[in-house]
């Protein structure tokens, strides 16, 4: 550890549609510094097709990778010389997406001759938390939402390996959002706008399902494919029998099914595992309702919660860079230099060979 | 100069330390050229490291790269401009950006000159990135994307001799070109294309690849009803 005190990292990550780049430091005392995250989005080339479209955003990666690790190394204020390893997201997520950040990382990484560590992007969603609120304690409990995944994931410690409890069966939480704001008429990506708009309305107002909630369900695995589809009949029917469709209690009624999942099924995971601490990331982790919820479920059940600040949560460069100095102060071996870009990288896999 | 040269516009991952000398011209040293359609992103930054060991060299004695700036299949190609990109940021070096059927072409006209060329590239769907270079070795067209038919209909008007490239192997019954090697681009052919600017080291074009076809998306529709009516 001592040999690696000071250690400077540079995470890379390109698995959707940000190009983001971060740069930490490892102290002497465990804990990992946060020195850039710089962020250049595609989302505005992808807000007109409802949805990032693969090669938009690969193209829009090219672009901006030089560019963003300039940025990064600025304002980190770290020479190349400074750098001791370089970390990218392997997987999962969209395969040409993918391609453009592993390629870069391994030029990077030779030109400088540091090691490389292809890592998992679910697992780094989890360690960018210890950049806010200090290295885990203990065994955790990890939620993770965003638009590309929906997972419920038990972290022993962060170098080592990860339990998978449950995950959508179908649609991930924030493509969940995103549908059900176009059906509303709101901007893509829908997480935001449905949050804004839930403000003004009554979470109680429609009783929309809660799937998988069933006494014979898979306890920990979400399903929101179903919530989804009785929104839209229920906006439908409005519309047929020629009532205005009331946008608020709309959006507040389907967050509030979302929210209330899980929550719900998270705390009872932490109970049964006997897990007291949580840790909530990915985009939908911004989402102000969901933070409002787990705080009081996770304050009666004894739970402390972990969540980031949303800037954290949303995909960035910093928790790759963040993994990448967990994996280095462990003592992990590198990764070699002919990994692939794996869109399927299963979460049990926290960093390729 | 020492020149790292790369491309991966073909099915090809190519790379190679190639020594540039004004008079002497692109001498390679070391060269790896792997024909594997599916792994450029596997293979690449291997194959850098490989033909700079071979060399005896370091990355840092690279005083320039060329790299093929396509038009390729997009998701490899990108793989080469990335870390061209990357590897020239990381060294502080130039990176010179070359059409890859100006590499190809180099290679011909340097074996045998004086006759019109026309370079020709697998684009999949049933299409074909073309150039096409004069007797000099200049090019007076392209690159273009299109289907070989309509390529065969258009050189009719035109003085070509003969074509290169894998894609005129694959679709030479219907372009009814003789066929002279190279299928793909060489190190070689790469640095030599770039020449005049590496040597005077210009300020180099920016590295953009050549796409030639826009990405496929669909804005959505008017929303799809779930319930019966
Ligand atoms: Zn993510």
């Amino acid at each position: 550890m001592s040999a690696l005190a000071g250690a400077v990292v540079l995470g890379i990550e390109t698995s959707c549609d940000e190009t983001g780049v971060g740069v930490v430091r490892l102290r002497a005392d465990g804990h990992v510094e946060l020195l850039a995250d710089e962020v250049a989005s595609s989302v505005d080339e992808h807000a007109r097709f409802g949805g990032v479209v693969p090669e938009v955003a690969s193209r829009a990666h090219l672009e901006a990778m030089v560019p963003t690790v300039r940025r990064a190394m600025e304002v980190a204020g770290v020479r190349p010389s400074d750098v001791d390893a370089v970390a990218v997201t392997a997987g999962p997520g969209l395969a040409g997406a993918l391609l453009v950040g592993v390629a870069a990382a391994k030029a990077y990484a030779t030109a400088w001759g540091v090691p490389l560590y292809g890592v998992n992007h679910l697992s780094a969603h989890v360690a960018v938390d210890t950049l806010e609120h200090g290295p885990l304690p203990g065994p955790a409990l990890a939620l993770l939402v965003s638009g590309g995944h929906s997972s419920l994931l038990e972290v022993a410690d962060l170098a080592g390996p990860v339990n998978q409890l449950g995950a959508t069966i179908d649609d991930a939480a924030g493509e969940a959002f995103d549908k059900v704001a176009r059906l509303l008429g709101l901007p893509f990506p829908g997480g935001p706008h449905i949050d804004r708009v839930a403000r003004e309305g009554d979470p109680d107002a429609i009783a929309f399902p809660r799937g998988l909630t069933g006494p014979h369900d898979p306890a920990y695995d979400f399903s929101f494919s179903g919530l989804k589809t009785a929104v839209a009949r229920w906006v439908e029917a409005a519309e047929r029998a020629g009532r205005s469709v009331p946008v608020a209690d709309v959006a507040a009624s389907f967050q509030e099914a979302v929210v209330d999942v899980l929550t719900a099924k998270t705390v009872r995971a932490a109970r049964e595992r006997g897990v007291d601490h949580l840790i909530i990331g990915g985009g939908v982790a911004a989402n102000s309702r969901l933070r409002w919820m787990a705080e009081q479920r996770c304050a009666d059940a004894g739970i402390t919660l972990r969540v980031p600040r949303p800037k954290l949560c949303t995909d960035n460069g910093a928790m790759v860079a963040a993994l990448g100095a967990h994996l280095l102060a462990a003592g992990v071996e590198q990764s070699s230099w002919d990994i692939p870009a794996d869109p399927g990288l299963h979460v049990s896999e926290i960093v390729m060979p | 100069m020492l020149v790292l040269a790369i491309d991966t516009a073909t099915p090809a991952v190519t790379t190679g330390l190639v020594q540039l000398d004004a008079a002497a011209g692109p001498r390679t040293l070391a060269s790896r050229v792997t024909v594997n359609a599916r792994a450029h992103g596997e293979l690449l930054t291997p194959q850098v490291r490989e033909v700079v060991a071979e060399a005896g060299a370091a990355l840092g004695d690279v005083d320039a790269l060329v790299c093929g700036a396509g038009p390729g299949p997009f998701t490899g190609l990108r793989v080469g401009l990335v870390t061209a990109a990357a590897l020239g940021h990381a060294l502080d070096r130039p990176v010179y950006p070359v059409a890859t059927p100006d590499a190809i072409a180099y290679d011909v006209f340097r074996d045998a000159p004086g006759q019109e060329l026309l370079v020709v590239t697998d684009a999949r769907r049933r299409e074909v990135y073309w150039a096409r270079y004069d007797e000099t070795g200049a090019r007076v067209d392209g690159p273009n994307v299109e289907r070989p038919a309509e390529l065969a209909d258009r050189l009719a008007g035109a003085v070509v001799r003969r074509a290169a490239g894998q894609g005129a192997e694959l679709y030479a019954d219907v372009l009814g070109l003789p066929v002279t090697a190279p299928g793909f681009p060489s190190p070689a052919g790469l640095v030599g294309a770039a020449a005049d600017a590496v040597l005077s080291r210009a300020t180099p074009a920016p590295l953009t690849p050549l796409y030639l076809r826009r990405p496929d998306a669909v804005e959505p529709g008017a929303r799809k009803r779930v319930s019966q009516s």
